[in-house]
């Protein structure tokens, strides 16, 4: 090395042979021609826009949108509001079918994955044509379907189908259903429904503490569920049912009253999600057939029931399997939520990326914050599954 | 959800594209490239639409090919670049089209906020409710709690919510992308009413399979100045699109007919003579050639002309004149005069 050192006017052809110093300057320069790239489409972007007189400026969030939303379940919004506002409204749709979507396509998934194993020929066939029907129609036609099926197909609002003596009725403009009012008193049942969770968890650590240490087993899902339904009914009971019902009634041109599940959301969240089941459902499979045969006769011979050597065995071990795929299946059940705008949804794109893009003609600056926020939302889905990733891998001790 | 697509090329053009694709020099661009690129709308009966051919017709396809013929000597050299409300200033701003020719109110945000060039208007419209007959409402201010279909992206949005927050009363907005999608959504009942310009009302009862079923309510509720845009920082091309719209109306003021421009040639009115260009170099100081005018009359017609071929009372959309007829016949058309 010495000697090597000493040779200083080849210094350069020096750092370049050796292997550490190489890999070195090959990262330099890299970033230097990502970095380069990105300037130069910095510079065309600000090139560009003053070309056509414009300014890149954020302002335009604090201007009053003027236009209104027709799906804001969440929060107060009226065309006075502010283009930031009808943002947040279109951040709210999109996380509201978000979540929706990806717990109807988990529990669809699994069911036509577990479907699609099982040795019944017909179960596993239905399970088999629907998956390879689903998944190879683009997500997009399926959702255009169901909302011309909903839309033309279901009732117009004044011949709507009227379900549970006239407390549900089902119509092209939404499924319609009672709300709950909640009258003095319905606090101290939420109250109780809390503790009763709390009372819940607190049972299953204790149950399974007791198994570790003796042995026995107690039904735990039992006497949660009993624990769930039984203290809040008695609270329910003792003050008095606290709780009464906003019926919707037909008056004028349409519904009041009660909740509604409008046809953009219902289209969107069904053909979302039983796309995204399709997929789910191969990889349950998947995940479950990689788990060696054996593990069932070897826990079979320790003398475990099915459903155990299920629940302990297989589930656990599948779960590996599972989860990660999982995850980029929720990813794009979020990201293909911004097909909503087909329909008339009010996602963000809708919204933001949308028609405030277009009252202000700020492009740039709108699909920016879009792109922010679908980064934003993957990137928690990301960071929540990875931690459910660790907490279900093999432990090694 | 090819619209969407485009938007985002449009934006990716923003990011990539060659600086310069907005800036002066659009006449020789298109001269070079031998073909006009309009953008009109995705489909609206009588105004933009392709034939069974799949050749676009309507009255502001017509305008492009006015352009066209001004501009390249042959109405035909135009080429339609579709786009949605919410598409179509991204498109001009991009570079994707020269000239917008897609049934567009002029407004402030538009013109100062979009950074577009407006240069007249070509049909005056406003904002109008049709219902089906059977719901038997006869007035706007009885529509308290419909459900309204709109297309998002345009300035009826804005009024919309503007007229029911001043009458007081509650509505659902159904938003949609294109006028087709907002027939269908209005003809299953999805929504009461669909709002949208008199104009394309008109053009959307007519395609609908019982015309005589649905009503246009009475009440219109905005002023919608329909007309060409550009891109800012092109004066030139300004100019030409500027008095192509004039050339068309000036004519039809003069009598000069697709029919007579030939004899008209021969006019003694000196007006005539210098929109034709036979005296005068209006031409070659528009940088078009001397006759540019006379072939708009001579290949699409003068203004009355297009008015009464697309949309005209002998079409199926049957739209009287009404603000629309010369300012001489108790309308509003008015054009500078040639001189």
């Amino acid at each position: 090395m010495t000697t090597l050192t000493n040779q200083t006017p080849k210094g350069l052809s020096r750092l370049w042979r050796n292997k550490e110093s190489r890999g070195v300057i090959i990262q330099i320069i890299t970033m230097a021609i990502v970095f380069a790239l990105l300037a130069a489409i910095g510079r065309n972007v600000v090139v560009n826009l003053e070309a056509v007189g414009k300014d890149f400026s954020f302002d335009f969030l604090s201007w009053p949108a003027a236009y209104d939303i027709g799906f804001s379940p969440f929060i107060e919004y009226t065309n006075k509001s502010t283009h930031l506002m009808a943002g947040v409204v279109g951040l709210l749709n999109t996380l509201l079918i978000a979540f929706w979507g990806c717990i109807l396509a988990t529990l669809l998934g699994f069911l036509l994955g577990i479907m699609r194993l099982s040795s019944n020929w017909l179960v596993s066939r239905i399970s088999y044509v629907f998956v390879e029907f689903v998944r190879n129609v683009p997500v997009l036609i399926h959702i255009l379907a169901i909302y011309a099926i909903v839309v033309t197909i279901l009732p117009a609002t004044r011949q709507a189908l009227s379900l549970g003596g006239d407390t549900f009725f089902l119509s092209n403009r939404g499924f319609y259903i009672p709300a709950p009012i909640y009258e003095t008193g319905a606090g101290w049942v939420g109250i109780v429904l809390l503790i009763s969770i709390a009372l819940a968890i607190g049972f299953k650590r204790w149950a399974r503490r007791v198994q570790d240490q003796t042995g026995k087993i107690y039904p735990v899902f039992w006497i949660s569920l009993a624990l769930l339904i039984g203290l809040p009914g008695i609270a329910l009971i003792g003050t008095g049912f606290p709780i009464s019902w906003d019926i919707p009634e037909l008056k004028g041109f349409n519904f009041q009253g009660g909740m509604a599940i409008k046809p953009e959301f219902l289209a969107l969240w069904l053909g979302l999600s039983y796309y995204t089941a399709a997929f789910i459902a191969e990889i349950v499979r998947a995940g479950i057939t990689a788990v060696s045969h054996g593990q069932t006769e070897a826990a079979h011979a320790l003398g475990l029931r099915p459903n155990r050597t299920l629940q302990l065995i297989i589930v656990p071990q599948a779960l590996r399997i599972i989860v990660p795929p999982l995850c980029s299946q929720y990813l794009n059940l979020t990201k293909n939520s911004s097909l909503a705008i087909a329909i008339g949804y009010m996602d963000i794109t809708a919204t933001l990326g949308g028609i405030s893009l277009m009252q202000t003609g700020k492009e740039m600056e709108t699909m920016l914050i879009v792109m922010g926020v679908y980064l934003i939302i993957s990137l928690l889905i990301s960071s929540f599954m990875n931690w459910f990733n660790s907490r279900i891998k093999l432990t090694e001790r | 959800m090819k619209q969407k697509a485009t938007a985002v090329l449009s934006a990716a053009a923003l990011l990539f594209g060659a600086a310069g694709t907005a800036q002066a020099g659009t006449l020789e661009d298109v001269q070079s490239r031998g073909v006009l690129r309009c953008v009109v709308s995705t489909g609206i009966a009588g105004f933009a639409q392709p034939d069974a051919n799949g050749v676009w017709r309507g009255f502001d396809v017509d305008f492009c090919r006015a352009t066209a013929a001004a501009v390249l000597g042959d109405a035909s050299k135009m080429e339609a670049v579709t786009s949605t409300g919410k598409t179509r200033f991204t498109k001009l701003n991009a570079g994707e089209g020269d000239v917008l020719w897609r049934n567009t109110t002029i407004t402030f945000s538009r013109d100062v906020g979009v950074k577009l060039r407006f240069h007249g208007v070509n049909y005056y419209d406003g904002q109008g409710f049709m219902v089906k007959k059977s719901l038997g409402v006869t007035s706007a201010k009885q529509l308290d709690g419909a459900s309204v279909c709109i297309q998002t992206g345009t300035t009826t949005e804005l009024n919309l919510a503007d007229y029911f927050a001043a009458n007081n009363m509650k509505y659902e907005p159904v938003t949609i992308e294109t006028n087709d999608e907002a027939r269908q959504n209005y003809e299953s009942g999805r929504c009461d009413v669909y709002t949208t310009d008199a104009s394309g009302l008109s053009s959307t009862r007519s395609a609908l399979p019982n015309p005589g079923d649905h009503i246009v309510l009475p009440e219109i509720i905005s002023k919608e100045p329909l007309g060409p845009a550009t891109r800012h920082g092109d004066d030139q091309w300004s100019d030409i699109v500027t008095w192509v719209l004039n050339a068309t109306i000036t004519a039809e003021e003069l009598g000069v007919t697709m029919a007579n421009v030939d004899q008209m040639k021969s006019s003694k009115n000196p007006e005539v003579l210098r929109l034709l260009g036979v005296d005068g170099n209006q031409g070659q100081e528009l940088g078009l050639s001397q006759d540019w005018a006379y072939q708009i009359i001579k290949q699409i017609g003068n203004y009355g002309e297009i008015f009464e071929r697309n949309i005209g009372v002998n079409t199926p959309l049957g739209i009287e004149r009404g603000l629309n007829a010369l300012w001489t016949k108790g309308g509003l058309m008015y054009s500078p005069p040639f001189r």
